[in-house]
Parts: C-alpha cells; sequence; structure tokens
C-alpha cells in the first residue's frame, strides 16, 4: 500500500466504479472506498429481477466497465466481474467520516479510526444518504439495524420497530404476518398518532393491534440499548421490555451535510440545490471532485461517463470532451451561423440575463434539459391558450406578443436576452397570449425541470424570474393601455408571500388594504353565514383578489384561503389606487369584475335565506372536492354516483384504449353527496410526480396532460410522490385477441383489463415479458373523440371537469336526472 | 402547435353538460321519438290499405323495414359498447338514442302486424321484440333508481374493502372464540364456515339469507346471560352480521342492476333469429 494514493474514490455506485476502472487502466495508484460489503449499494438494493434501463439512448457510453440494459443480477455480476479484471483497488466496509487537509495531501478518515492519505479525492456517493441512527445509550450494539430485506426470516425473536412511517409499519406488519414465525414484535412511535404514514397502512397496523399481533406503543421512546432489553421512555414512566432485535426506520440524512462539512459548497439553500462545480467536476475545494447522482446527474450512464471523465481530467487530459459533446451539437446543428458547441454555449450564457453567472458544466447541463429553435420573422412560438410549462429565452433577435387576442396587430416587444412564456412555468396555466418573431430569432426553451432546477440553484436567476413574472402577469391581468412602466411602483413594493394549504390570506371583517394576485397555487372564497362558513367562490392561478375592500375602504366581506399550497403576490393598495386614478380603463376594469363577483356573492347569499340545505350542500361538496385534490388539478375525472350502475365499462375503455391496461380504479376514492372522485389522474397544475424522475419521463402534453413518456426507467419515485395514487407500476401486456373473436369464439379474456394471471401467463407463453414501468393516465391525449372513459360511460355518470368550470353553485347543486 | 380547435373542443369538454342519458341533449331522442309515434299512429288511421292493415300491404312493408333496420341498430349497442374506437361518439348518446327508439318500437312494431297475432313465427318475433323491449323498460328503471342505493351503501368503501373487513373481523372472531365451550364455538365456526359468495339467485335478488348461519350464531348468544369472552364473540358477530348486510344489499343492487340483461342480450339474439325466419317465411309464401 503506498502511503498516499493519486486520487481516493469515495463510494461505489456506478460513478465511483467507472472512475476506479479508468484510474486502474491508467495505471494510476487509486483505492475505491465502500461503506457496504458489496459494489454499488443503490442498485443493490433495487428489487430482485429489476430491469435496469440504459437512458438516454443517445447518449454513449465512455467507460472501462460494460453496461447495457438489463437484470439488476446480471449488471451487478458483470460489474464485480470487471472490477475484479481490471485489478481495481477496492475496500469494502469502509465508511468516510470525514475529509481534511488540502488538494495533493488530502486525509480520508474512516469509520472505525482508519485513515488514507490521497492527492485527490472523488466523491461519488450519491444521494440516498445515511439511515437516521439511534441517539440513545447503547445505539452502536449489534442488535440494531436500519433495513429489513427479508421479513420471512426471523423466528422466535423479540423485535422491536423504531419509526412511524410507512417503512417502519411496513416491517413490523410483514414481521408479524405469519404466526408461524412466532415473533413477539412492537413497534415505537414518538407521537400519539401515526401521521406521516399511509392511512391504508396505519389501518393495517390498528388492525394487528386489536389482533394482538402487534404491541403498538405510542408516546414512546427507546431510552436505552442493552444485549437483550430496550429500556423504553412512556408517557408514564420508563418501563424495560425483552429485546432480541431493533429495526430502526426513522428515515435518512441526505449527503449534504457531510459534504459541505468537507468544505464544499452547494449552489443555494435549496433543498433540491447540488454542489458548485467546475466543467472538470472539482469543487469549491480544490482537490475533491464530486460525480455522479450527488452532482445532480442521477442516470447511470451520466454516472459512468462522468467517473471515466474525473480521472482523464485529474490525468491532465485537457481536450477531452464531455461525451454528451455529439448530443449538443446535434441541437445547435439547427441553428444558423455554423459555430462549435463551446461557442454557442458561450452566446447563450452572455446574452441571456439570467444565465450570466451559469458555468459551463452548468450550461451544458441546462442545455441538455432545453431545446434551441430559429424563427424566421413573424413565425409562430406559441399560440394562446397552448398549454406550456417550459419558459423561453431569447438568445438573439426579438419577439412580439400579441396583446389582443382579436387583433393581431396589437402587440409589445420583448427584447434580446429577456425570457417569456415564464407565467406557464410558474402558474401551471396555459398561455396567456400568441408571441410571435419579431426578426430572426433563436430562443432556447427550457423544460420546466431545467428552468425550475435554474430558479432554484441560481439565486439571482429566480429573481429575476419571479420580477418579470409579476410585471406581465399584471400587465395581462389588467388587459390592453397599462404599460411596464405603469406597474413599475406595483412591481417594485410586490412581495411574494407563501401560503400553506388552508391558511387564510385575507380574514372576512379585516381592515387590512392590500391586493393579492394567485401566482401558483389556487384560492377558496368563504364567508360566514350562520354558524358555518359558506363557499362562495374558487380562484385559480392568475386571478386577483383584495381589490374590493381597496377600492370602496370598506372591511373585508370574505375570508380567502388556500386551498392547496400556494405562493401569492401582495401589493399595497394604495399603490393600486394611485394606479387606478391614473388609468381610467384599469377603473373600470376592476369595478365591473368586481360587480361581477358581488354578483356571485350576492346570489349565494341570498339562496343561503330561501335554500338553506342547497348552499349548505354546495358549500359541502365544494369543500370536499378541494380536498381531494381538484384544487390543483387541471382537468379530474369524477362520478356521479346518483347515474353511476357499477358496469365499469370506464374502466374496461381505459384499458382497451391503452395497451390494455386501465389507468383508474373506478371504485376506490372519496365520495361526498354521491360525487365520487376516483382514483385517477388530476392533471395536477404542478404535478408531485415530476418532482423526481430521473430521465425526466415526465412532461406536460400537448392537451394539457401529464404523461410519462417511454424514457421511464421504472424506478417508481413517481408512484411514491404522487398524493392521490393514481400511478401504477406495470409492465404492457401482451395483445388480446380480436373483439371479433371474443364475441364470436370467446376467445381470449374480452373486453377491459385481462387478468394478471392471464398477462403473465400469456406473456410468459409467448416469451414477450416487459420490464414494469410507471403508468398513469395521459388524458387519451392523440386519441380522436378525447378520454374514453367518459365516452364509454352509458348513462352520463363519467364526466371530466376543470376545477374553475365545475366548482360554481349553478354546477353543484343542479339535480341530474 | 397545438390547434386552438381541439383547444375549445376540449374547454367544452371540460364544462361539460353534467346530465344523465335520459336528459341527453334535452331529451333529444325521446322528442324524435315521439314525433315519429305520432307520425306513424296519425298515417296508420290515415292511410287506407285494403283489404285492412296488416304487414303484407306496402304500408306495412314500410314500418316492417323501419322495424328491421331499428332493431338491428338497437343490437349494435353490444357492439359499440365494447368496441372503444377513436371518433367523437358518446355510448350515453347511443343509450339515449337506444331507449327511446327502442320504446318508439311499441308502436312502430305493432301498427306493422295491424293487430294480425296469431301463433305462428311472425307473432313469435313481435313477442320477443316485446319481451326485449319490457325488460328494457325494467332497466332503465332500475338503471334511474338504483345507482343512488349502491351509492349509499358502499359507504365510501371499494368491494375488496368489504370482503377485506369481513375477514379482518373473522380474524377477530376466530382468535376471540378460542375460550368458549364446546357447543358455541361450534356456532361460531359454522358461521365463520359458510361461504357468503355461494347465494342463489332468489337470495341474491331479495337480499333474504334465511340460512344465514351468522345470524343463527348470534342468537346462540341471548343478552343476558353471557360470560366475557361470549360477551366480546357476540359483539363481533354482530358486528360481522352488519358487514355482512352490507356486501349483501351491494350484491342484491348488483343483481337488480344486471338480471334483466340475462334476457335482454339472449331474447335479442332470439328475436333476430325470429325476424330472419319471419322475413324469410313472408318472402317465401308470397
Ligand atoms: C429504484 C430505483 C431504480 C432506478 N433505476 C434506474 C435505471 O433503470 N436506469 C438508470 O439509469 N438509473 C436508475 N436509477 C438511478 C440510479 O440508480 C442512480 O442515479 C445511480 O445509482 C447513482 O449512481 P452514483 O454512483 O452517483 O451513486 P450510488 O449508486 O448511489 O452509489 C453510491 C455508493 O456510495 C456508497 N457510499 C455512500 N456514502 C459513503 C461513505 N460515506 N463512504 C463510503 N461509501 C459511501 C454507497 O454505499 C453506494 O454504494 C434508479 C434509482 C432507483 C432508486
Ligand atoms: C327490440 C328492441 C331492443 C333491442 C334489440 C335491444 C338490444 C339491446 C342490446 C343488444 C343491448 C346491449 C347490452 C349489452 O351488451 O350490455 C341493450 C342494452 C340496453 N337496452 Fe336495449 N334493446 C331494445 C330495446 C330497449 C328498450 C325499449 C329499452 C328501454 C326502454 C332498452 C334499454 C336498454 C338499456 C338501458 C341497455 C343498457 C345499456 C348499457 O348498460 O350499456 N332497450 N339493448
Ligand atoms: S400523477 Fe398524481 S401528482 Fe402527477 S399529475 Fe396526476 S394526480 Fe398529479
Ligand atoms: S416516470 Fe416514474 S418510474 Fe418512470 S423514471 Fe420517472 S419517476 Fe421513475
Ligand atoms: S382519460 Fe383516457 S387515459 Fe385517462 S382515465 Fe380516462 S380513458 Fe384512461
Amino acid at each position: 500500500m503506498p502511503d498516499q494514493y493519486r486520487v481516493a474514490i469515495v463510494g461505489s455506485g456506478p460513478a465511483g466504479l467507472s472512475a476506479a476502472a479508468r484510474a486502474a487502466a491508467l495505471g494510476m495508484p487509486h483505492i475505491l472506498i465502500e461503506k457496504t460489503d458489496h459494489l454499488s449499494d443503490t442498485i443493490f438494493k433495487y428489487q430482485k429481477g429489476k430491469h435496469v434501463m440504459a437512458t438516454p439512448s443517445n447518449l454513449v457510453l465512455r467507460s472501462d466497465i460494460d453496461f447495457e440494459a438489463g437484470k439488476r443480477e446480471h449488471i451487478l455480476g458483470t460489474w464485480d466481474t470487471q472490477i475484479g479484471e481490471h485489478k481495481v483497488n477496492v475496500r469494502l466496509n469502509a465508511e468516510v467520516t470525514g475529509i481534511t487537509g488540502e488538494t495533493g495531501h488530502f486525509t480520508i478518515e474512516l469509520k472505525g479510526g482508519d485513515t488514507i492519505q490521497a492527492e485527490a479525492v472523488v466523491m461519488a456517493i450519491g444521494t440516498q444518504g445515511n439511515p437516521n441512527r439511534l441517539r440513545c445509550p447503547g445505539a452502536d450494539l449489534p442488535l440494531i439495524q436500519y433495513q429489513l430485506d427479508d421479513p420471512g426470516e426471523y423466528f422466535d425473536e423479540h423485535i422491536t420497530v423504531v419509526g412511524s412511517g410507512d417503512a417502519g409499519i411496513e416491517n413490523a406488519l410483514g414481521l408479524a404476518a405469519d404466526p408461524k414465525q412466532n415473533n413477539t414484535v412492537s413497534i415505537l412511535n414518538r407521537r400519539a398518532e401515526f401521521a406521516r404514514a399511509k392511512p391504508a397502512n396505519v389501518a393495517l397496523l390498528e388492525e394487528a393491534e386489536r389482533e394482538g399481533r402487534i404491541s403498538v406503543r405510542r408516546e414512546t421512546n427507546p431510552a436505552e440499548v442493552r444485549a437483550n432489553e430496550l429500556v423504553l421512555e412512556t408517557r408514564d414512566g420508563t418501563e424495560v421490555i425483552k429485546c432480541d432485535r431493533i429495526i430502526a426506520r426513522t428515515g435518512s440524512q441526505p449527503p449534504r451535510g457531510f459534504v459541505e462539512d468537507c468544505g464544499i459548497e452547494f449552489t443555494s439553500e435549496e433543498r433540491s440545490a447540488f454542489p458548485k462545480l467546475t466543467p472538470s467536476f472539482e469543487t469549491t475545494k480544490n482537490g475533491i471532485h464530486v460525480i455522479g447522482a450527488l452532482a445532480g446527474y442521477p442516470l447511470i450512464k451520466h454516472c459512468m461517463n462522468q467517473g471515466y471523465d474525473v480521472i482523464e481530467f485529474l490525468n491532465g487530459n485537457a481536450d477531452l470532451k464531455p461525451a454528451d459533446e455529439p448530443i449538443l451539437a446535434e441541437k445547435f446543428a439547427a441553428l444558423p451561423g455554423n459555430r462549435s458547441v463551446d461557442e454557442w454555449l458561450e452566446i447563450f450564457r452572455a446574452n441571456i440575463v439570467i444565465l450570466g453567472e451559469l458555468s459551463p458544466l452548468q450550461m451544458r447541463e441546462l442545455l441538455l434539459d432545453s431545446d434551441v429553435a430559429a424563427f424566421d420573422s413573424g413565425d409562430v412560438i406559441f399560440v394562446r391558450n397552448d398549454p406550456g410549462s417550459s419558459m423561453f429565452c431569447i438568445a438573439e433577435g426579438s419577439v412580439l406578443v400579441e396583446t389582443d387576442p382579436d387583433d393581431r396587430s396589437a402587440t409589445v416587444p420583448i427584447e434580446q436576452g429577456s425570457i417569456f412564456g415564464e407565467v406557464g412555468l410558474i402558474s401551471g396555466r396555459r398561455r396567456g397570449s400568441t408571441i410571435r418573431a419579431g426578426e430572426p430569432t433563436i430562443t432556447l426553451e427550457l423544460s420546466r425541470t431545467a428552468a425550475l432546477k435554474l430558479i432554484a440553484t441560481v439565486p439571482s436567476a429566480g429573481r429575476a424570474v419571479n420580477r418579470i413574472t409579476i410585471e406581465r402577469q399584471l400587465l395581462q391581468m389588467f388587459g390592453s393601455g397599462l404599460t411596464k412602466e405603469d406597474v413599475s411602483e406595483l412591481v417594485e413594493a410586490a412581495e411574494m408571500v407563501e401560503v400553506r394549504a388552508g391558511e387564510n390570506v385575507v380574514e372576512e371583517g379585516g381592515e387590512d388594504k392590500d391586493i393579492f394576485v394567485i401566482q401558483q397555487g389556487s384560492m377558496i372564497v368563504e364567508k360566514s353565514l350562520g354558524e358555518k362558513p359558506i363557499f362562495l367562490s374558487y380562484l385559480p392561478a392568475g386571478s386577483y383578489f383584495g381589490e374590493m375592500a381597496v377600492i370602496d375602504g370598506s372591511a373585508r366581506t370574505a375570508t380567502v384561503k388556500a386551498a392547496i399550497k400556494s405562493e401569492v403576490v401582495k401589493f399595497p393598495g394604495d399603490a393600486f389606487l394611485r394606479l387606478m386614478e391614473k388609468k381610467p380603463a384599469l377603473r373600470e376594469r376592476a369595478l365591473s369584475d368586481m360587480a361581477a363577483r358581488r354578483q356571485v356573492n350576492a346570489f349565494v347569499e341570498e339562496r343561503k335565506e330561501s335554500f338553506s340545505g342547497a348552499v349548505d350542500m354546495y358549500s359541502e361538496t365544494a369543500k370536499f372536492l378541494v380536498d381531494n385534490g381538484i384544487g390543483e388539478a387541471t382537468d379530474v375525472l369524477l362520478i356521479d354516483e346518483t347515474l353511476c350502475v357499477g358496469c365499469d365499462n370506464c374502466e374496461k375503455a381505459c384499458a382497451d384504449s391503452h395497451d390494455g391496461l386501465s389507468r383508474l380504479d373506478r371504485e376506490a376514492g372519496r365520495t361526498y353527496a354521491h360525487l365520487h372522485v376516483p382514483t385517477s389522474c388530476r392533471h395536477c397544475e404542478h404535478p408531485h410526480c415530476m418532482a423526481d424522475c430521473p430521465p425526466n419521463a415526465i412532461q406536460r402534453g400537448a392537451d394539457g396532460e401529464v404523461f410519462i413518456d417511454e424514457t421511464c426507467i421504472g424506478c417508481g419515485n413517481c408512484q411514491r410522490n404522487c398524493p392521490y395514487d393514481v400511478i401504477r407500476m406495470d409492465s404492457v401486456p401482451p395483445k388480446k385477441p380480436s373483439l371479433l373473436s371474443w364475441l364470436l369464439f370467446g376467445a381470449g379474456p374480452g373486453p377491459g383489463e385481462a387478468s394478471y394471471d392471464w398477462r403473465k401467463k400469456t406473456a410468459e407463453k409467448r416469451g414477450t415479458e416487459q420490464a414494469k414501468l410507471a403508468i398513469k393516465c395521459d388524458m387519451c391525449a392523440g386519441i380522436d373523440g378525447g378520454p374514453a372513459c367518459v365516452r364509454a360511460c352509458p348513462t352520463g355518470a363519467a364526466i371530466r371537469v376543470a376545477p374553475e368550470k365545475f366548482l360554481t353553485f349553478t354546477k353543484l347543486v343542479e339535480d341530474v336526472e | 402547435m397545438a390547434s386552438s380547435a381541439d383547444f375549445e373542443q376540449a374547454e367544452k369538454r371540460r364544462d361539460t353538460d353534467h346530465e344523465s342519458f335520459l336528459s341527453h341533449k334535452r331529451m333529444r331522442w325521446l322528442k324524435i321519438s315521439v314525433a315519429l309515434c305520432l307520425i306513424v299512429i296519425t298515417s296508420y288511421f290515415l292511410v287506407d290499405v285494403e283489404p285492412r292493415h296488416n304487414g303484407g300491404t306496402w304500408y306495412g312493408y314500410t314500418l316492417g323495414t323501419i322495424g328491421v333496420i331499428l332493431i338491428i341498430w338497437l343490437s349494435l349497442l353490444g357492439i359499440r359498447k365494447r368496441n372503444i374506437t377513436e371518433g367523437k361518439w358518446s355510448l350515453k348518446a347511443w343509450t339515449s338514442a337506444h331507449v327511446y327508439l327502442g320504446l318508439a318500437l311499441v308502436v312502430i312494431g305493432t301498427m306493422h302486424t295491424g293487430f294480425q297475432l296469431g301463433w305462428n313465427v311472425h307473432t313469435l318475433a313481435w313477442a320477443l321484440m316485446m319481451l326485449v323491449i319490457v325488460t328494457g323498460i325494467y332497466g332503465v328503471v332500475v338503471y334511474a333508481t338504483l345507482p343512488r342505493s349502491l351509492s349509499i351503501n358502499m359507504r365510501e368503501m371499494t368491494r375488496a374493502q368489504m370482503v377485506e373487513g369481513l375477514a379482518a373481523i373473522d380474524r377477530q372472531i376466530a382468535a376471540a372464540a378460542q375460550p368458549l365451550g364446546r357447543k358455541e364455538a361450534d356456532v361460531v365456526i359454522a358461521a365463520l364456515e359458510q361461504d357468503v359468495f355461494r347465494a342463489g339467485l332468489l337470495a341474491r335478488l331479495t337480499g333474504k339469507y334465511p340460512r344465514c348461519k351468522t345470524k343463527r350464531a348470534i342468537k346462540a348468544f341471548p343478552a343476558g346471560s353471557l360470560n366475557k369472552a361470549e360477551e366480546k364473540v357476540s359483539t363481533l358477530l354482530a358486528r360481522r352480521n352488519s358487514q355482512l348486510s352490507q356486501i349483501r344489499r351491494h350484491m342484491r343492487y348488483k343483481a337488480l342492476l344486471e338480471i334483466w340483461l340475462f334476457i335482454h342480450i339472449p331474447a335479442t339474439i332470439a328475436l333476430i333469429a325470429a325476424l330472419a325466419a319471419h322475413i324469410v317465411s313472408v318472402f317465401y309464401y308470397w
């Protein structure tokens, strides 16, 4: 063992493995340090037999070890063999706890006290982080474990599960499932309620408790771990229980803290931020490099390429072009001017104001998730009411915004370097106006993910986008006649306010005089009439409120509160009044909006006196729908249970028009006043499912639908992230015999989704098994005639609606006969 | 570029007229059907055919042809329902037209016969048609009235959840029954072992299960004289009974909603066969 290695690579995921293999191939003195007793723990932990995907398919793999799509076992096996063949110097069971020193002589501290010296460090520890450890005396005893692979392998033990989330509950249920194992299972919850777990899991746990299969201890903490005992701290004092094994499932710590402790800076405070990196993956701590998922590249291919590259850079290869170079070159090929990739990157960075501070590496990453396009003077870039959540930047040229839908010639320009389309990005709503190129123009279109990442990681870009959004939203909302200069006072005074779901923004009777614009999310307007608050109306993103008190100086006449987590912009009322004085057109507009709103409120109030029952029902139904996600929906399936005969033709139609798998579960879901919200996608304005998709496979389509494209790798993140449980993981089944041969000869399983057995057996027989991927409702995009579920309902029970159209008095109380 | 025509169409859909198949498009098909009947009835009395109205006159042929076309089209609903093709069709509109035009057949078909009924294949076709229509009327009645009860009875539970709820109660009963005496234990076990889903048609339709062993078991634990273990089992049996009742009501509503299709569809097939025989025989003996 040399005194000092040229490079120490921490973490043996695809990134670390590839780096180590390159170092070995170059004969560079190296060590690969891995915490667990096997290579590549993240992939090791995938479900058995998982089909691992090799996306993006247009990216070439540049690595000394092989990787192609295939079963988890095959991939891990290949890597084990090849790492051996390359004589990579691996040290397993070595968790790095700290890195000190400077470039040229780092000291890497391992758990247990060993140290390793290296000139440079490559960190490839992924984003899984470490499970939270128990913090009580005895927490290092061997009876504690942080993962449970197979609950079936423990017999006759006293086992205590610590943790009240889904993972803990599922483990406890698994351990107690088979009475033959004869385990005595307890679960500890610090609190009285299981608030963090899914209701279904809590119900199962409570049932197991009633049946005496699991002992559930609420408001209880582990106080001390002993060899065969656990001391508990309960509300009524301490208690000692027998305990052979502890399974601690109290969440995990992201690796950020550890990385920062090594002296590495992140781009911002945001949870989604990544370490600041140079083009050669060097961090702000010279000599330490970060690659792979930790650097923000969550796909295996990216990770492996970076492993190769970082070692080449360390080896002094300055000419190495990143592996994504051809992809970028292809993107830029469509642009005029014959410039090289680096030249284009520089043009985009220098010309577009919000990109000014980006490093070349960030530029590359941004461009990979973006589209570039050239337009001729007059070409339409997008049309009013197109759905779209991407944001455009003008790299060269300028564009014209049509301010009046009926008059193409009424336009305002947006100049080079600025952005447009940001409203769709921020609010999740459709494009507000048509935009044309004003001269030959080159645009950069940032996908929603790329734009959000940019806003989160580059604070100055975030501020700039915000300012522009507020300004444009004001101009758009109050129509023509206003200019940037007119609203500048308001924009200056604007304040962004984040509101939690259910939080009041304006309170009935309040004396405050501010005016608000909903930038993200939605609001409900309520008024107390009698003892209960009555629902008056629903306000989607892009609406304003609070103008009544400002205009007529009265107290607030109703309460406005957030239907879901939202963002509103607050403007001082007096600035708005001044603007109204200057602009009579605006004044008129505001007054007429106000009159219309008053009318709706008066209508509901009036009804309250004569038809109190109907108003209560309207109010309760509206609240029920909002509680069930309609407040963030753009298009949601509802079933009127006074009409639904339970024929399930909606589900069958969905399956038959979508690869034989239904994307909706009619029976499941909540019901109020016979209005049923089945388990089916709401096409959220800001889809939770998009949050954490490694290949960025979830997109918003041309009809506003949220859909999953063919790059899905089946990781299941979206399924976990969707609060409405509408995504399922399944494999495309084999084709069924035709309807005619079923009708005439009874061939095949018939209309609708075939049974699991039929799908599995037939696929095996035909040898057409497919990987399990995420599937969800795509709103029947591309199918002429629209949603099949609605078209196939014989009674009219199934309808798809938009919240702002449905949450109205007439729609909710009309009686359907 | 998504066209704005698509958008308008989708917007209209999202603002959908939330109305049932019976009132679809302000009862368009009811109006059409009533008009059709009126025309047929008035023309029946206005048109003077010799020697008298029957299927064999030119007027009879006309009505017969309309009737056959209608019957064929009505039968195609079964295909439309299952053939999920692209296009702007809606099954609700189809059902609406089906119901009202189907009813018009009473008039068209009967006027076609000229009230010349007898014991022959022609009248068989008419009778089958009437059978299909009568079952159809029953169908519309249950479609219009039962969904509400079905929904109230579900109490936000899926069928699977109801069954799982029953299984959960059963597990508790099995555990709680351990300390019981032999006799009591036997009644409880008998109740648990009875297959809930093996129910005759009559039981399904009426929701009455006279041989229900759970009810019998409940009687074996009369209130007042119970020890602690028996008390517990008795409460659990009552819960089982109420869960069972929910499932049975669910099965009953579903059966009532579906039973008529078991006549409507086979009778349709028989009707088409009889119709074919009727037409062939008419032309053969001509
Ligand atoms: C369920 C699931 C399915 C997926 N499917 C696919 C797919 O099909 N295709 C695809 O391209 N991507 C897929 N991904 C994403 C992909 O697995 C990850 O992005 C990739 O593994 C990241 O590689 P990495 O090398 O950066 O880090 P990781 O693979 O996370 O490896 C990090 C390694 O570092 C070790 N380590 C961590 N901390 C320390 C420390 N302090 N000291 C020493 N060692 C440490 C860990 O034990 C681990 O072995 C999937 C992800 C998940 C969760
Ligand atoms: C001779 C006339 C008729 C014929 C041949 C006919 C035939 C059919 C057929 C083939 C179906 C499809 C059933 C299925 O596949 O599930 C059907 C369904 C139906 N019919 Fe008729 N029918 C006739 C008259 C009527 C009348 C008069 C009514 C009502 C008054 C009626 C009401 C219905 C209803 C409600 C359905 C169910 C629709 C659904 O659930 O999809 N039918 N009919
Ligand atoms: S899958 Fe879930 S999170 Fe995503 S859009 Fe649909 S309902 Fe929203
Ligand atoms: S669509 Fe879902 S399952 Fe597929 S890759 Fe994205 S997050 Fe993973
Ligand atoms: S809209 Fe289409 S994809 Fe979505 S649930 Fe209905 S049938 Fe299925």
